[in-house]
């Protein structure tokens, strides 16, 4: 929590700021959730509200954006303050591409018809979920401002990464099997790779939260567990 | 903010701290008047304000005291005037949290901080419920343009749940504003339920029920006059049954979990007792596929909360997997190890069998239903696809995780961490 300060208006631009970025993770984490819904059930109408909801997030980000440029300008902020605007005004970025991406796993909706096999779609619901359940997380720290819980982050990435190369895997043997699969199949792997995306907007937030509290950076992170740059299907690699 | 949060305590000490300073005040002025009449012949100038100051402390009291009658004499007649609000709030089954003008928490019942984690008084609400239909409650609260609203909000995550919040102002003018939860989750769940069971079922039933179709087809015509033929078709008939019969079994107790995904805090259990009697009723199946089940616990007494029932199941359903797909490596070792450090300690219970191990691209997705790493190698062992999917379920009912550690060739680690708490 920050402390107070003389200036009472000063606490409620600081308060408006934080409390406009748990709005816009709030309707980020249900863009997600629609969006995915959608695809998995093949809901046209979920996925047309999903991407003209997507207005609301960019509006938030201008929002923080003007708010935190007016409070550095007029409050002069020093130490925890400017780092709680400057951290605002990077997560509420990170937001606006969650929805972003959000977004797009929404418009890819009209381009898989569901005749797909029913265990990518649960794959990529499970993989959702991982991503949400990072995010949820995050925001969480966010408002309890409790970073020592912070480390989990990274494990979820890690899950995040395994499952991803999992599906990345599945899909490619499913377009060679049938080649009337590439369509869906592709449009399904942008879906997977948007919602890993996700997951590491999420990491960046716990960053910045991370720095926010303690005025330092995370410790170095770990080499990545996407291993999707290696996957190749046996006798689809021409013979050196 | 903390301090405004912890300002709004009741208002009975705030009117007694101002009783006890006007005390002070009032002595001043006593002692006032009585200078003023001991000097005697001191201007009336000197007396009037030492008059006016008696007047104004023992105005403001007065003051305080018909306010907290206003309020309070609808109620006094019954004695709830004394009810602490605290009281009332532990008294109400469902969560429950009261909040200030600005959002921040001030209060919640047990039942809230139960359901809801990371709740702590002076935190903003607003940053908690974030989902938006909440941010709509809240700002149309705070802002009064309603004194008293119900929306329904679903939390996706860890487990779904849906809950009615109706969230209204407290009292008159007090500042404070509650929201109560009231669970909705099992009836939702429950129509979700018959929908995902016919989907899932009606697929893995169909399997073995045409196997049975064909081989009664055969039966009356071909194999009409074969015994030998017949005796070989009946057994395999009789094991598609019983497939079909697990199956049912094991959606069954899924289905039993997803109804009620969340557990209330159960009693203790004996963990080393509960696996020890794992460990004998497999013991047959063990034998039979020439295990040696190896135990590594430590000392003393190991109990966690939770529900014997089910850990026994999640322990049966990991042993039991060890001992059919990890055959080939001769012995399994169940282990317990107590975690002190890092931020989550409990007790990590550790299966591991040398087996033929799982591949990378497997291990994140085998707690999925119905999802098998190699079909036919989990028909010939009675599998049903549901095993793993029963044990996540249990686990994220019991806050534990479950970790896979496995590495082709030299056998799978499956860990359970149960949080000690």
């Amino acid at each position: 929590m920050q402390s107070v300060h003389t200036v009472s208006a000063y606490d409620e631009e600081l308060k408006f700021l934080s409390k406009r970025i748990a709005a816009m993770g709030g309707h980020a984490e249900r863009m997600v959730e629609q969006a995915v819904a959608a695809l998995v059930n093949v809901d046209h109408g979920l996925a047309q509200k999903v991407i003209q909801d997507d207005i609301v997030l960019d509006e938030g980000q201008r929002e923080i954006d003007d708010k935190a440029i007016i409070i550095i300008a007029r409050r002069q902020p020093m130490a925890t303050d400017l780092r709680e605007i400057v951290g605002a005004i990077r997560i509420s970025a990170d937001i606006e591409r969650v929805g972003d991406l959000g977004k797009n796993v929404a418009k890819r909706v009209a381009s898989v018809d569901g005749r797909q096999p029913n265990s990518l779609f649960r794959g990529i619901e499970a993989l959702a979920n991982l991503a949400l359940t990072q995010l949820k997380e995050v925001l969480d720290v966010y408002a309890s401002r409790s970073v020592e819980r912070i480390g989990f982050v990274r494990d979820r990435d890690d899950q995040i990464d395994a499952m991803y190369t999992s599906l990345f895997r599945e899909l490619l043997t499913y377009m060679m099997e049938d080649p009337r699969n590439i369509t869906p199949c592709t449009h399904l792997l942008f879906c997977a790779k948007n919602i890993e995306r996700i997951g590491d907007h999420a990491t960046n937030i716990a960053e910045t939260i991370y720095y926010i509290v303690t005025g330092d950076q995370m410790p170095a992170e770990r080499p990545k567990g996407d291993k999707t740059d290696k996957v190749v299907l046996p006798g689809t690699v021409p013979a050196k | 903010m903390a301090e405004t949060g912890a300002g709004q305590d009741s208002r009975g000490q705030a009117l007694a701290a101002r009783l006890r300073r006007n005390r002070w005040l009032l002595a001043a002025a006593f002692v006032a008047v009585i200078a003023v009449y001991s000097f005697d012949g001191a201007s009336i100038y000197v007396l009037l304000p030492a008059l006016a100051l008696l007047a104004a402390a023992a105005m403001v009291p007065a003051d305080a005291e018909r306010r907290s009658t206003d309020t309070g004499a609808a109620i006094e007649a019954s004695g709830l005037q004394r009810l602490s609000g605290e009281y009332l709030a532990a008294a109400v089954a469902d969560p429950l949290i009261i909040f200030d003008h600005s959002a921040a928490m001030v209060h919640a019942n047990a039942a809230a901080f139960a359901a809801f984690g990371g709740l702590a008084p002076g935190m903003s609400l607003a940053l908690k419920f974030r989902a938006p239909e909440m941010q709509a409650l809240l700002d149309g609260i705070l802002s009064g343009e309603v004194a008293a609203d119900v929306v329904d909000y679903t939390e996706k995550l860890p487990v779904e749940r849906t809950y009615r919040v109706s969230a209204s102002t407290v009292g008159h003018a007090t500042g404070l504003y509650v929201l109560v939860f009231k669970d909705q989750s099992e009836t939702r769940r429950i129509d979700r339920m018959r929908a995902d069971f016919i989907a899932n079922a009606s697929h893995e039933l169909r399997t073995p029920l045409a196997s049975i179709a064909g081989f009664i087809e055969t039966l009356r015509g071909p194999a009409r006059n074969d015994p030998a033929a017949r005796d070989q078709f009946l057994q395999i008939m009789q094991n598609q049954t019983g497939r079909m019969a697990r199956l049912i079994d094991d959606l069954l107790s899924l289905s039993r979990l997803e109804m009620k995904p969340y557990l209330r805090p159960g009693t203790a259990v004996d963990l080393r007792q509960t696996i020890d009697s794992v460990i004998d009723s497999l013991g047959p199946l063990a034998s039979e596929n020439g295990i040696i089940i190896e135990r590594d616990f430590i000392d003393g007494p190991v109990s966690v909360p939770g529900d014997r029932d089910e850990l026994f199941q999640v322990f049966e359903n990991l042993l039991e997997n060890a001992c059919k797909y990890g055959q080939s490596g001769g012995r399994v070792t169940v282990s317990i190890a107590r975690v002190e450090d890092g931020q989550d300690p409990g007790i990590d219970v550790t299966i591991r069998d040398y087996g033929p191990g799982i591949a990378e691209e497997h291990i994140p997705r085998i707690t999925e239903r119905f999802y098998r790493v190699d079909v036919e190698n989990s028909r010939t062992q009675k599998g049903t696809g549901l095993g793993l999917s029963i044990v996540k379920h249990i686990l994220s009912r019991h806050n534990a995780r479950l970790s896979i550690k496995s590495e082709v060739g030299k056998g799978a680690a499956f860990t359970v961490h149960l949080p000690a708490r």
